[in-house]
């Protein structure tokens, strides 16, 4: 029976239909699942009985013969620092550990009113600060592959590792992340499954508990394409409570069968400022592995320049302290969250609570996010980082006159050691979104596939980016790859 | 040494270098609108505590701000109404500091592109107890920007609440440049501006309420030196206060220089009931608010003449303003022939320029007539009553006819008095049912008036001895006796002539 969890959402909405599974039975094989592969700690609320009732609904549906959609009774996780009404949303911080929201985020109320089956929510780095998921306080996410023990693991990546493994694991058939600067794309590259970073506005960020208000966006895991695209289109498209999302209607996806894909033509770039001296060798094998089966198979490779790409990492590293100081003033134990026990004054509480309340990675961007944003400062940092970025964006609209598509490693090595990846601090590990963060910066799609397994046993994975609202094609190519490189997905095996 | 300075400087001040003072003002006024800036609650004033609050307005985390489109609007009408420059693309801004009652840990405003720039406003300063007649004052204005309004802290002596009906209320700030004197000047300024905004329905300017709320910023020097330091009193909350605090500041700061002392640059507030100004010591002096672009929000794109593109058309929303103020003054002026004197006490007061334009449309009366009693009868009975002009729309009809018994001399001064209390009290009945059922009419009657003052000179022979004997306050006190005996209902005009006739015979 546990083998329908290592199904797709197609085959979860064909086998309810025909009546021969039901809903309770994938919500009791998750929470199985869930409870055997605790070592991981891939979430921090398990939604069991929540679940449980939803899950009653749905069969009720189906018995009706009127399911809600093709994603009625499909289990999913939801990365914690998304709003869930009623429900325990930490954002694995002290601050908020006891935030039960009063509203769901938009994205969550789609899921729902499309009867999707909401099993638990997911670890992450505090505040979702990080690429390892490895400063919560509920404890560290291990990386599914080659997990020995407690002290002897690999990272899962972040900050949206809980759900990268959750995922991987076959608890859940997709998940939320929320992608910043790589958060969702890395550490689907390190745990082997597809990570979806859409154009920025595509999905509402309500509800979505904010890092840098001009570059999150809500982003998808799932094991497969077509699995990825059952979500997008279920909760992607306009919402008026967020301002920054795309007004024009969202058409739902629909890809071909992959033996009928033909690539022949599609212009891909090759940018060189990708190929850089921390790019580990299996993973540049990889990267022109796909290159060249990708020309054998018709497209056009073409080496391309973004010669702003390396000011991206500074440029995000100030924008996002800056936004991180402003989004996090709001947390200073009067309406909600966390309140020291501290009557002496006003300012003696906010400091106390926020002392208690965030840990070290968090103060240090807010203290230099300050720093950056005093107003002798503003133009040294903030606007020419604002400029900067202007320039990586130009980058990107350049490219798309030559190119399609742009194929990068999405991290440039595989999942490190975490007894490695500790010993670097914070600032260092910033590296790691090197790939990803100017698709943030710029606001573009892009998209992690994995590839094949290391020497080590751990999956390796290119990154696809394309031009705004070039979802359909990116997914459509990803798919292409997907069936051609047949990765050899994470088994859960019983001990 | 000391010394030595110090009748320097009064030599100097006493020596034809008078202080000039140099008044500045910002305004916030609260967008008259159904619900927030950024939020769906309600902005209904006096509703029972934290009652008008969203998600978003208590800074749960992942809400988001969304514009209200009619805030936009409200700020745009202001803006071309006060002659500025509206701005294509405008953006909102954070500013941060910490405050319990400001939810989001900072303030969305308009610091870097606000929605309008560079305006202008002429208005009329006229304080009759002050000034001998009216003259014709020009401001700039500097900026027009959206914010949030903060909420309410309410300290209690062991702890703090915090009301956030409030908290995110449209505001428009106004920045005026500093080219006021006083604060009579000031005090008409708001005057002008309050009766702009309620022309254009853009804000209530309750005062009382909060819905309008002056900041003045104030400094002294003289005519060759260099603009002095300033202070700035926050929050004061009524026209008068205006007028008081900025004069009492100008005053306390020359006190200042003329002892010697320096005037420090500080944040002061207006006591009503000692009628004076007082320090604030907040530490805000020297916080950086760190600004920011709030990215949550795309910026507001308004068309404009050539530009056409955005979200509100600007030139469409200019023919929607309607008569302003000065024009009304004008009016007042050229075509009911008041003087303008007149036309400011009117036009300063918009429920009872409603009442005097509904009372002329309605009636043939002389409209001077009525502008006077309007502006000594009513004014006066109100300030008694306690009562507020807006008491009194409506009423024009009845008003009307009280006029019109008045001009006809069917009833005098006094009963006309009489009958407008009975009115400003709530009654039902007209003056003229008023009048038959009281029997309040005036007694013009000749032959009955001769007969009445024929009978006072007999019951009253001493005072009409006293009076042939040469005192003329003799006379007085007849009048006196016809008025108590007709319960003040005789046309006196008459009876004094008749009176003088007989007695003199």
């Amino acid at each position: 029976m546990d083998k329908i969890l290592n199904t797709n959402i197609r085959t979860v909405s064909r086998l309810l239909t025909e009546g021969t599974v039901k809903t309770s039975d994938f919500v009791r094989e998750s929470l199985k699942r869930i409870k055997e592969t605790e070592n991981l700690k891939a979430f921090i609320t398990v939604t069991g009985n929540e679940a449980e009732e939803l899950a009653k609904q749905s069969e009720k549906r189906y018995k009706n013969g009127q399911p809600l959609s093709d994603m009625d009774g499909v289990i999913i996780g939801i990365k914690d620092n998304f709003c869930t009404k009623g429900i325990s949303t930490t954002c694995a911080s002290k601050m908020l550990e006891n935030f039960k929201p009063p509203y769901n985020a938009t994205a969550y109320q789609r899921f729902l009113d499309a009867g999707a089956i909401l099993i638990g929510k997911t670890n992450l780095d505090q505040f979702a600060m990080g690429s390892g998921t490895i400063n919560s306080i509920y404890g560290v996410t291990k990386n599914n592959w080659g997990c020995k023990d407690d002290d002897n693991f690999y990272i899962a990546g972040g900050s949206s590792g809980g759900s990268a493994v959750a995922v991987a694991t076959g608890a859940c058939f997709a998940c939320l992340g929320s992608d910043t600067g790589g958060s969702v794309r890395n550490p689907a590259s390190y745990c082997g499954v597809i990570g979806l970073k859409p154009t920025y506005g595509l999905i509402s960020r309500l509800g979505l508990i904010p890092l840098v208000n001009s570059m999150d966006v809500v982003g998808i895991l799932t094991r497969t394409v077509d699995d990825t695209v059952s979500v997008l289109n279920t909760i992607a498209g306009f919402d008026e409570k967020d301002s920054t999302s795309l007004t024009k209607p969202f058409k739902k996806i629909r890809l071909p069968p992959a033996s009928k894909m033909k690539i022949n033509g599609i212009k891909i770039g090759i940018p060189l400022e990708y190929n850089v001296e921390y790019l580990s060798e299996e993973v540049a094998n990889v990267w022109n592995d796909i290159a060249s089966m990708l020309k054998s198979e018709g497209a056009i490779i073409k080496p391309v320049s973004l010669p702003h790409t390396e000011y991206s990492i500074v440029v995000y590293s100030i924008l996002n302290q800056c936004e991180v100081t402003s989004n996090m003033a709001r947390y200073d134990g009067i309406e909600f969250g966390l309140r020291a026990r501290e009557d002496y004054s006003t300012e003696k509480l906010y400091s106390t609570t926020r002392r208690l309340g965030f840990d070290e990675v968090v103060k240090g961007r807010i203290l230099a996010g300050n720093y950056f944003l005093l107003a002798s400062n503003y133009d040294k940092y903030f606007t020419k980082a604002l400029k900067s970025r202007r320039l990586i964006l130009n980058d990107f609209d350049n490219v798309w006159n030559e190119v399609d598509f742009l194929l990068t490693p999405t991290t440039l090595t595989e999942a490190p050691l975490y007894k490695d990846y500790v010993g670097q601090d914070n600032r260092h590990r910033l590296v790691e979104d090197y790939c990803t963060q100017a698709a943030n910066l710029a606001g573009i799609p892009a998209i992690s596939v994995p590839i094949k397994l290391s020497k080590n046993g751990l999956p390796l994975s290119i990154q696809l980016m394309g031009r705004n609202l070039s979802e359909p094609m990116l997914l459509a190519v990803s798919k292409f790859i997907e069936n051609a490189v047949k990765f050899p997905h994470f088994q859960y095996n019983r001990t | 040494m000391i010394f030595k300075n110090k009748t320097f400087i009064r030599k100097l001040s006493t020596n034809k270098n008078a202080w000039k003072s140099v008044v500045g003002l910002e305004v916030h006024a609260q967008i008259k609108s159904i619900s927030k800036l950024f939020s769906g609650a309600s902005t209904k004033f006096s509703a029972p505590v934290n009652t008008n609050v969203c998600l978003f307005d208590s800074g749960i985390p992942g809400t988001l701000p969304v514009l209200n489109k009619r805030c936009v609007e409200a700020a745009v009408l202001t803006a071309l109404t006060l002659n500025c420059r509206v701005n294509p693309v405008s953006y909102f801004d954070r500013k941060h500091y910490f405050y319990a009652d400001l939810p989001l840990g900072y303030q969305i405003t308009q610091q870097r592109a606000p929605i309008a720039n560079d305006g202008c406003l002429e208005f009329q300063v006229y304080t009759p107890s002050v000034h001998k007649q009216p003259y014709s004052k020009s401001v700039r204005i500097k900026q027009l920007q959206l914010e949030q309004d903060s909420g309410k802290s309410l300290h209690d002596t062991d702890r703090s609440l915090v009301d956030l009906n409030r908290a995110g209320v449209g505001l428009m700030e106004l920045v005026f440049e500093p080219d006021l004197k006083d604060g009579e000047e000031a005090a008409a300024l708001i005057k002008e501006l309050v009766a702009i905004l309620q022309r254009i329905d853009t804000c209530s300017c309750k005062m009382e309420e909060g819905a309008l709320r002056v900041d003045a910023n104030v400094s002294i020097h003289k005519e060759s030196e260099p603009l002095g330091t300033r202070t700035e009193i926050k929050n004061i909350g009524s026209v008068r206060g205006v007028a008081g605090a900025v004069a009492y500041e100008i005053q306390r700061q020359i006190k200042l220089k003329e002892s010697n002392k320096p005037v420090i640059n500080e944040t002061r507030a207006w006591d009503a009931s000692t009628k004076t100004t007082i320090s604030m010591r907040d530490k805000e002096v020297l916080q950086d608010y760190r600004y920011m672009p709030e990215t949550n929000l795309p910026p507001i794109q308004i068309a404009i003449g050539p530009v056409r593109c955005g979200s509100l058309d600007a030139d469409e929303l200019r023919k929607t303003i309607p008569e302003l103020p000065e024009q009304t003054r004008q009016r007042l002026r050229n075509e009911q022939s008041l003087s303008l004197e007149q036309s400011i006490i009117l036009v300063n007061d918009a429920s009872l320029l409603k009442v005097f334009e509904d009372t002329v449309l309605e009636n043939q009366i002389n409209s001077k007539m009525v502008a006077n009693f309007l502006i000594n009868e009513v004014n006066t009975l109100l300030n008694k009553k306690e009562m507020d002009s807006t008491d009194i729309i409506g009423k024009s009809k009845y008003i009307g006819e009280i006029l019109t018994l008045l001009e006809k001399e069917d009833i005098n001064r006094n009963t006309a008095k009489l009958l407008l209390e009975e009115i400003l009290l709530g009654s039902t009945r007209s003056p003229v049912q008023i009048v038959k059922e009281k029997e309040l009419l005036q007694i013009n009657d000749n032959e009955k008036l001769e007969k009445l003052c024929r009978d006072v000179l007999e019951e009253c022979e001493k005072a009409v001895r006293d009076y042939r004997a040469g005192k003329t306050k003799a006379f007085k006190a007849l009048l006196g006796v016809i008025v108590s005996k007709t319960e003040g209902r005789a046309n006196m005009k008459k009876c004094t002539n008749i009176l003088k006739k007989l007695l003199d015979k």
